[in-house]
């Protein structure tokens, strides 16, 4: 034991900036000794944990905020002054039926991240270490999924600010627009299970983008985000009255503008629902075998 | 740091126990007390079979397509004791690893930890295990500190703890200086210290150590096995996976040889070099055309195996007892053969590799 002490005392730093690497038996001694476990900690100290892990991610890597601030600023200046003039008539009163659309459509997009940065983790030994905790198993991604909701409420306040200054008034008042912004993020959360998934099944972060762009864009654009659907062809008009994105439109649309249709907001609700049966298990059964 | 002097003083408390008993798991299953209760004995006595070793498997097999990493595996490792697992790259260390820690299912085959199965129990497994992966499992974009302090909390420290406890380990792997750096600024060091520390925020029963010092210079490495010696002591079990012969012969109690998914060899290192021979002879002639004798010569003297080298000059053999190098020498000599090499060392890896198998593990690492 004395011998390692020498060795190591007599193996001074080499001058350069990385720390001293001197650990004695006495020292890792004391770290063993006091190691005692604490209580497990529970589902909802887990998954906060790991919610706090992606918000410190935020912090030390801001880059990522891009995504939300300038992407839905981007689409709200360009659908309404694109094609705002020749679908109402005029900038301001497209603004007024398409706000509460782009307001899904930029959180929606979002939501890919999530699968995006589950498969960056798997790539990385960090998965390893998580999954050999005993901590409750979802908590790893319901904790991401919680602080991805944190971006989504971002984006919204985003895209909220910017059509208020275009000139956005939203005749269901604060309730209104809070209720609104509300439902997209339960619905939001429920979709990212989608992501999770294919994030888990995938090969490679960008495969995960890929395949997920191909699912939101047509279901955003086949929607009544941007257009009122009774202009469209019967079979897609078909498509779009079940677009489970048409439900939230519709409900989020309803609640800001005053007009709450509770039908519509129960589909949403049930669609999310289903969507969270569906997924979260099979997520869960994939992150348990996945090596 | 000033957290510490009291929750040595709680733990000491409780009856100057060494870690191992710090878990308060084991209690009924403790030696003395099955045999002070002979009631019921033959029953305690297999529970304390089970307890005795960290790991048991039997039959492991997990295969990757037709690739089989695992191919039929039993181990035993004893509680307290280091064991290695060696082989070379591909070799299925990292798979059976994988598998001890409950991160893949075996196709076939069962294995306990502590005696809990690694299937059916895992959470169980879980919480006595830690696994150091090969390459830095710990988040790159948070710092040091944030990753101890998130394994803590996950672990059930509260924030407080969870902070202190951080801290103490940052310390005592000097790394204080870098817990508010990002760890993907770390030097290679650096990741495998805190690494190791994110394995001890709470003291494991057994701890996984996967090729803890591949890729590190000798300085580095001779901190980390420091650090495995140290772990020994203290009276952790300790699993470790390495490509060195010399690396498994300075830390461990016992050494188990994998190649293509199978343990081909077990024992001490001592038993693993009198399989091999003891030491390894490297012989260099100083003409090509001088070999085929030399290879005859020393056959004939050795009274073993001598294996042609990879270029035209050279041959190696494995003698069980030195002295008889110096015989050899001198009738090399006699047959009139220059020598410009003559060598007797440690067996290497390669050499161990070439006795068990008959192909050598660089080989097999190409192949």
């Amino acid at each position: 034991m004395s011998t390692d002490l020498k060795q190591n005392s007599s193996n001074p730093g080499s001058g350069t900036t990385e720390s001293q690497g001197t650990v004695t038996h006495e020292m890792l001694k004391q770290v063993l000794l006091t190691g005692t476990r604490p209580g497990r900690s529970g589902p909802l100290s887990a998954s906060a944990t790991f919610c706090w892990r992606a918000l410190l991610k935020i912090k030390h890597v801001p880059e990522q905020m891009l995504d939300v601030t300038m992407f839905p600023i981007m689409f709200t200046l360009m659908f309404t002054f694109l094609f705002g003039g020749a679908l109402a008539g005029s900038t301001a009163a497209y603004l007024q039926f398409l706000l509460p659309g782009i307001l899904v459509q930029s959180i929606v997009f979002i939501t890919v991240y999530t699968g995006f940065g589950i498969n960056t983790d798997i790539s990385k030994g960090i998965f390893d270490r998580i999954r050999s905790l005993p901590v409750w198993r979802p908590s790893a991604i319901v904790g991401a999924l919680l602080a991805d909701t944190v971006r989504y409420l971002i984006a919204a306040s985003v895209i909220l600010v910017l059509g208020f200054i275009l000139g956005y008034r939203p005749e269901g008042g604060l309730a209104g627009v809070a209720f609104g912004v509300v439902l997209t993020l339960v619905f939001c959360f429920s979709v990212s299970w989608i992501w999770t998934l294919l994030g888990l099944v995938l090969r490679s972060p960008n495969s995960v983008m890929g395949v997920s762009m191909m699912i939101l864009f047509p279901l955003t654009f086949a929607s009544n985000i941007f257009v009122d659907p009774a202009t469209m062809p019967p079979w897609l008009e078909a498509f779009v009255s079940v677009n489970p994105i048409t439900l939230l439109v519709t409900s989020v649309r309803g609640a800001m503008d005053g007009a709450l249709a509770l039908g519509d907001v129960a589909l949403t609700l049930a669609a999310s629902l289903a969507f969270v049966v569906v997924f979260a298990p099979l997520t869960m059964f994939i992150y348990r075998r996945k090596h | 740091m000033n957290v510490l002097p009291d929750l040595r003083r709680a733990s000491l408390g409780q009856g100057q126990h060494y870690p191992m008993e710090n878990t308060g798991c084991y209690n009924f299953l403790d030696p003395w007390y099955s045999f002070m209760a002979p009631q019921g004995a033959v029953h305690d006595m297999k529970h304390h079979e089970h307890a005795l070793a960290a790991i048991e498997a039997f039959g492991l097999e997990r295969h990757f397509g037709t690739t089989k990493a695992v191919d039929g595996v039993d181990l035993r490792v004893e509680r307290g004791s280091v064991f290695g697992l060696l082989g070379p790259n591909g070799a299925g260390k990292t798979t059976l690893v994988r598998i001890l820690a409950t991160l893949l299912l075996p196709h076939a085959g069962t294995a306990r930890v502590f005696g809990h199965d690694v299937v059916n129990e895992p959470d169980e497994v879980r919480s006595r295990i830690s696994l150091t992966g090969q390459f830095a499992s710990l988040d790159e974009d948070l710092t040091g500190s944030e990753n101890l302090v998130m394994i803590a909390r996950l672990y059930g420290f509260d924030r407080k703890a969870a902070r202190e406890r951080a801290m103490f380990l940052l310390d005592s792997f000097g790394l204080s200086d870098a817990a508010d750096r990002q760890v993907k600024s770390f030097s290679g060091g650096m990741r495998r210290r805190i690494d190791i520390a994110a394995s001890l925020v709470v003291t494991p029963d057994l701890i996984f150590l996967d090729e803890p010092t591949t890729g590190l210079d000798p300085r580095r490495r001779n901190q980390v096995w420091s650090i495995i010696r140290a772990l020994a002591a203290a009276g952790t079990t300790v699993l470790l996976t390495t490509q060195y012969l010399d690396e498994a012969d300075q830390l461990t109690d016992r050494i188990a040889v994998v190649d293509h998914g199978r343990i081909i060899a077990e024992g001490t290192s001592g038993e693993l070099k009198a399989q091999v021979g003891n030491s390894a002879l490297h012989v260099r002639v100083a003409r090509a055309e001088q070999r085929q004798s030399a290879l005859r010569v020393l056959e004939n003297v050795l009274n073993t195996t001598v294996v042609p080298g990879n270029d035209a000059f050279s041959c190696h053999a494995s003698v069980e007892d030195g002295a008889i190098a110096g015989d050899a020498m001198i009738s090399l000599a006699k047959e009139g053969i220059e020598v410009t090499d003559f060598s007797l060392g440690r067996p290497s890896l390669d050499e161990v590799f070439l006795a068990l198998t008959g192909t050598t593990a660089t080989e097999e690492a190409h192949a």
